[in-house]
């Protein structure tokens, strides 16, 4: 490769927040005219590095070098300001303002001090004409499609003579159409000498726009490669961590279990309109299933439709032999299916409440409120969690809260397995969990899979998933692509099948 | 469809416009003098202090806020004036001041809410019982002014005279001009687009380089500057201050807001609606007068169900939104 | 096993500190500057005092504070408490008036078994006191519906009943202010059982009713759960909407108590006036109490502390000649105060500004 000029030259850059070292000394740069892909897996530290380059985080250490000058934006006006505008995953406008007012609001052009309404719309036709958008920008943004309005926040974007444009996962709500529309437009402004960062997982597109791929993995950099030389299993490998040596020469280290279990549950065509296409799907007792895929394969949509969190909108399911329909948790809970989701600060623990109460709470939402726990049957259930589980704290009335991650995670395990469901589905029940902890957790459910349990499991560690489970079923793209069984369950063939 | 498309937006502002017809229309039908100019006039003059009222809160509620301290910020500007005149101030310095008082209140509850995160029901709702008090310590009953500016207010020479004898008040020219002045802001400036961008979605609106905290400030001054005119103009009209008048006036101002179409959750609203709310309310209470044997607790209950109606009308045409971008 | 409950002892001693702190204080500057203040003295077998007008007129904020804080943990509030005793307290005064007039005993003949019973003289009060109790169970389903069933923002949607129910307790009494002399009704308000004001044992009652009601079951923990993340409330299994509208329910049934209170107090209904910005004192009970309102954890004891705070408060001012309109001055300061230092925001720039202050 050439040594072509940089347009944006980003060098060690280190981020730490409370705890989490996000960045550790990333180097990454943009040439002016090129599309260049950033890919990593879930805190990969993707999102670190563009909330720094963009203002919205401030870097502990590094140079950020943008046009041959040195920046340090404080914030996103100056990051506009310097020429680096972006748009986000989700359409950040204001959608009950016009398109005209969206593009021109906080620069609207004045008059006398007063906005001229004339000069805002002549500005965001020119804008959107840029982009060969002919619409009425009179209308509320409300009224286009979410296809459009990503447009529009692009022209918004591109309005301030930007020279770097940032486009964070903007595929993720459009259909084939709109993103090949959408990349024409891309193809075109790099032709204008634009420079593009194009965040996402899909795989596909990466390699439909991309000129170079950037890979960052747990807030390091795995490397850049052009695009056209990176083949897509190797790609897959890197984002996982694994070159493709060391995949090859990956031993299979698993013995083959007997799954004898009765079927507990069977679904066809479940899907989700927007979330998940159609599938099937089939979990047997005590079998260890697997989802595999990339970060928005599908692979926590699917847990959180089984536990009616979104529930399903099309096919049919039946659970034990008989039809059932699972539109709410409280509904999967009562047909014995429990979950933790991915996000445990969100959906899992109540922060204020100490480690008993969570423990106790799905037991108790199953019961009702009426027929309570004693004390006594409560503090009995937690320090029995706490001990088999291993959970360090001094005793069951500390709040959750003040737990280590790890330790709420085996609390939330905890809550779950009091009330002895039948299938488990842990999504990413290992992020942010120290070794030890992992091999405890590993531990107690294989036990509980011995007794009959379920367990669908979900982890972006694909090792981990191929090494854990009877069976994989794999996603891309948010479709069901395949199933993985037995002795045929290895990393490679689980990255080759998401790679093909 | 594309028709039904269109118009969503508009239904709240439609329906407020269809209900003051509605109620217009029944006032003609029953009353032989209700059609007169003078009863159209005084609408606007008797309603001018709650519409000034209105039109502060419509900032706030438009930004996403509540503001519970206008009742109280009227009667306290009334009771200030009043006494304020008494010791022998002319009018000027006296409305002054208490313009200036009205900016700062607003303003220091805009810090506190800005600050210190604190939600805005609570930071209002300590105002309304500080400027309540406050008023009680100035004077703790009803002051008559008897200046010669407040009196010509109501005679001669300020009111503006239309033909056949009707002439509008003082009152109502003021309203006016604080309407004016309002949309000046809300259509004109970047602050007003601001307001909308916040209440609309604060999180974009910050990602799109507006400056939360110092519009924030702005929306709860410009909303006490508002109080305090829309006390100025009470002042005026009831020729007197007292510092238990206007109990309860918030509530009114709310639900003219609301009833105008301006959506409680921010974001979406009109100046123009919140007008017609405000007519609304004063035409319930011209018809009531007019029935004569109607009580007035009528109103209260008329104006509770309009409001239920319109925020239900509000919640369904967000959920009809929603939609059609989902099926989009 | 003792050990633990002892611990859950000293926590709520813990959140009870503060406001018994300023009790506390507020009590010593009266020993001191207000002559009289703790005087007590034995009548009729009844002790009266100011310390028992404090418990007497506290008693309707103590109720209403039980049911606000149950709002207040979901991270609700219910704006329409004052209008709904308004309510309760119209009906309550139209029906004994009708009980009375013998209006009610011909229309209810055909009632049965139950009639004679409730016509007995000394039962009058009973029919009156049960419409005001439903009327407010009704007003606090209304409630419940808006907000659970259709997700309106709690402040927006209690405004509604705030609004419209002093209206509907104007219909009822047709505008006049109703009057009414019945042993039993005043009694509630005004009389006196084992020692102190019977309103007194009301308010503890209804504490005690919701404490065990909400301790004793796990509603508690699923009011706390809810309003401290209701999403993870929520994949737990546990139905929000439910437990949200019962805390409305709860709250509503407490402002027709308060009401029946407020009317009995003054033995007429007095629809204009009745719990008139009560609903203020009961929230400011709640916060002072140790509730955040952004929901989560509650403390029903504190609130109940609080509002004696606020009634001591009040009658020390009272007592020290100010007027009732200016004393809503202190109480502004006080509801900012007690908000700052609940605040996180406040407490972390606070801090800041101290650090710099003693690196300097």
């Amino acid at each position: 490769m050439g040594k072509t000029v940089e347009l944006l030259e980003a060098k060690g850059i280190v981020k730490t927040f409370p705890g989490v070292k996000a960045l550790s000394g990333v180097d990454f740069s943009v040439s002016a005219g090129e599309v260049h892909a950033l890919m990593g897996e879930n805190g990969a530290g993707k999102s670190t590095l563009v909330k720094i380059i963009t203002g919205v985080y401030r870097k502990d250490a590094g140079e950020i070098i943008f046009n041959g000058k040195s920046i340090s934006p404080g914030s996103t006006l100056e990051a506009e300001q310097c020429g680096i505008s972006t748009v986000y995953q989700e359409v950040n406008l204001v959608p009950e303002l016009s398109v005209a007012e969206n593009i021109c609001l906080g620069r609207q052009p004045k008059k006398l001090g007063f906005i001229s309404w004339g000069g805002v719309r002549k500005r965001a036709v020119e804008a959107l004409k840029r982009l060969e958008l002919d619409i009425d920008v009179s209308k509320n943004l409300s009224y286009y499609s979410i296809a459009i309005q990503q447009l529009i926040a692009i022209a918004r974007a591109l309005d301030i003579d930007s020279k770097l444009l940032i486009l964070d996962e903007p595929t993720s709500s459009l259909d084939e159409k709109e993103v090949a529309e959408l990349f024409k437009m891309l193809k075109k402004l790099r032709g204008q000498g634009l420079g593009i960062v194009f965040i996402t997982h899909f795989l596909d597109q990466v390699y439909q726009i991309s000129d170079r791929i950037t890979i960052l993995r747990d807030g390091g950099k795995v490397g850049t490669f052009e695009a056209a030389r990176l083949p897509r299993l190797e790609m897959v490998g890197r984002m996982i961590g694994k070159d493709p040596e060391q995949v090859k020469s990956m031993e299979k280290k698993r013995e083959i279990r007997k799954v004898a279990g009765k079927e507990f549950l069977k679904a066809e065509g479940i899907g989700r309109k927007g979330m998940l296409f159609p599938m099937a799907l089939e979990i047997r007792e005590g079998e260890i299933i697997g989802l595999a895929g990339l970060l928005g394969s599908g692979r926590s949509e699917t847990a959180r439709m089984l536990f009616g969190v979104d529930p399903s909108d099309s096919g049919k399911l039946s659970i034990g032999g008989a039809d059932t329909d699972i539109s709410s948790p409280k509904k999967a809970v009562k047909n014995g299916i429990a979950m933790t989701a991915e996000d445990r600060k969100v959906t899992g623990i109540i922060s204020d409440l100490t480690i008993r109460e969570n423990i106790v709470l799905a037991l108790q939402a199953r019961a009702g409120a009426f027929r309570t726990y004693t004390l006594k049957e409560q503090y009995a259930l937690a320090d029995k969690f706490i001990k088999a589980l291993g959970i360090k704290t001094p005793d069951a009335d500390q709040l959750i809260k003040n737990l280590s991650g790890g330790n709420q995670q085996k609390a939330l395990l905890a809550r779950w397995l009091a009330m002895e469901p039948r299938l488990f589905m842990l999504d990413e029940p290992t992020r942010g969990i120290d070794v030890g902890a992992k091999a405890e957790i590993e531990k107690v459910m294989d036990e509980l899979c011995e007794k009959g349990m379920a367990l669908l499991f979900i982890s972006s560690e694909m090792e981990e998933v191929s090494r854990n489970c009877d069976r994989v079923m794999v996603l891309r793209d948010r479709r069901k692509i395949g199933e993985i069984s037995g002795e045929d369950i290895s990393l490679q063939a689980i990255m080759k099948m998401i790679a093909e | 469809m594309k028709f039904l498309k269109i118009q969503t937006r508009y239904i709240p502002l439609m329906a407020t416009a269809a209900v003051f017809a509605l109620l217009y229309i029944i006032g003609l039908s029953s009353f032989s003098n209700f059609g007169s100019l003078g009863v159209f006039v005084n609408l606007f003059g008797d309603n001018a202090f709650l519409g000034i009222a209105a039109i502060g809160a419509t900032f706030v509620i438009l930004s996403g806020g509540i503001d519970l301290s206008v009742g109280s910020v009227i009667a306290f500007t009334s009771i200030l004036i009043a006494s304020l005149l008494d010791k022998g101030f002319d009018p000027g310095t006296a409305i002054s001041i208490s313009l200036l008082f009205g900016i700062c209140f607003g303003a220091s509850m805009g810090c506190l809410i800005h600050f210190f995160e604190l939600p805005p029901f609570l930071v209002t709702l300590a105002g309304m019982f500080f400027a309540r008090g406050l008023g009680f310590l100035i004077h703790p009953q009803s002051l008559g002014i008897k200046h010669p500016f407040f009196l010509n207010t109501v005679g001669d020479s300020l009111p503006v005279k239309l033909s056949n004898g009707v002439e509008i008040p003082f009152t109502a020219s003021c309203f006016i001009a604080a309407l004016i002045l309002a949309l000046i802001i809300a259509h004109m400036t970047g602050f007003g687009r601001n307001v909308y961008a916040i209440g609309g979605n604060e999180q974009a609106a910050k990602l799109m380089g507006v400056r939360i905290g110092a519009t924030k400030i702005m929306i709860y001054t410009l909303a006490g500057f508002f109080s305090a005119l829309a006390g100025v103009v009470f002042t005026l009209y009831m020729q007197s201050g007292n510092p238990s008048s206007c109990v309860g006036l918030e509530l009114d101002a709310i639900a003219a807001v609301v009833i105008g179409g301006t959506l409680l959750s921010g974001g979406v609203g009109y100046l123009a609606g919140t007008l017609l709310g405000v007519l609304v309310l004063g035409l319930i209470q011209t018809l009531i007068t007019f029935h004569g044997d109607l009580n007035t607790w009528w109103t209260k209950i008329v104006i509770g169900v309009l409001v239920l109606v319109f925020i239900l009308l509000q919640n369904l045409v967000t959920k009809m939104t929603k939609k059609r971008i989902k099926s989009t | 096993m003792e050990e633990k409950q002892k611990i859950f002892r000293d926590n709520i001693f813990k959140r009870l500190f503060w406001p018994l702190m300023a009790l506390g204080l507020l009590l010593l500057f009266n020993l001191i500057f207000t002559k009289g203040f703790f005087h007590i003295e034995m009548r009729d077998g009844h002790f009266y005092g100011t310390l028992l007008d404090i418990l007497n007129h506290g008693s309707k904020v103590m109720i209403l504070a039980v049911g606000m804080t149950l709002v207040i943990a979901t991270k609700g509030v219910d704006l329409s408490v004052g209008a709904v005793m308004a309510v309760a307290g119209a009906i309550a005064a139209l029906l004994i008036v009708q009980v009375e007039s013998g209006w009610i005993f011909v229309q209810g003949c055909t009632l049965g078994g139950l009639v004679p019973f409730l016509n007995a003289h000394h039962m009058s009060w009973f029919l009156p006191a049960l419409a005001a109790i439903m009327i407010s169970l009704v007003a606090g389903l209304w409630n419940a519906l808006l907000v659970a069933g259709f997700r309106i923002q709690p402040i927006v949607a209690t405004l509604v009943l705030m609004v419209a129910g002093r209206g509907i307790a104007q219909l009822i009494t047709d505008g006049q202010i109703i009057t009414f002399t019945n042993r039993g009704l005043t009694f509630i308000g005004n009389g006196h059982f084992l020692f102190l004001p019977f309103s007194v044992w009301i308010a503890l009652g209804v504490f005690a009713i919701v404490a065990i009601a909400v301790r004793k079951t796990a509603l508690g923990l699923f009011i706390e759960s809810v309003g401290n993340n209701e999403t993870a409330s929520f994949y737990a299994g546990i139905e929000a909407k439910t437990i949200k509208g019962f805390t409305y329910v709860v709250c509503g049934l407490c402002a027709g108590v308060a009401g029946l209170i407020a009317a009995s107090n003054i033995k007429c209904a007095d629809s204009n006036n009745a719990g008139l910005y009560l609903e203020l004192d009961a929230i400011l009970a709640v916060v002072i109490g140790g509730t955040s309102l952004n929901g989560g954890r509650f403390f029903l004891a504190g609130s109940i502390v609080g509002a004696i705070l606020i009634q001591t408060l009040t009658t020390t001012m009272y007592a020290r000649d100010v007027s009732p309109h200016v004393a809503a001055v202190p109480k502004a300061l006080v509801i900012i105060i007690v908000c700052l230092l609940q605040s996180e925001t406040f407490r972390r720039k606070a801090m800041g500004i101290l650090k710099t202050f003693k690196n300097k």
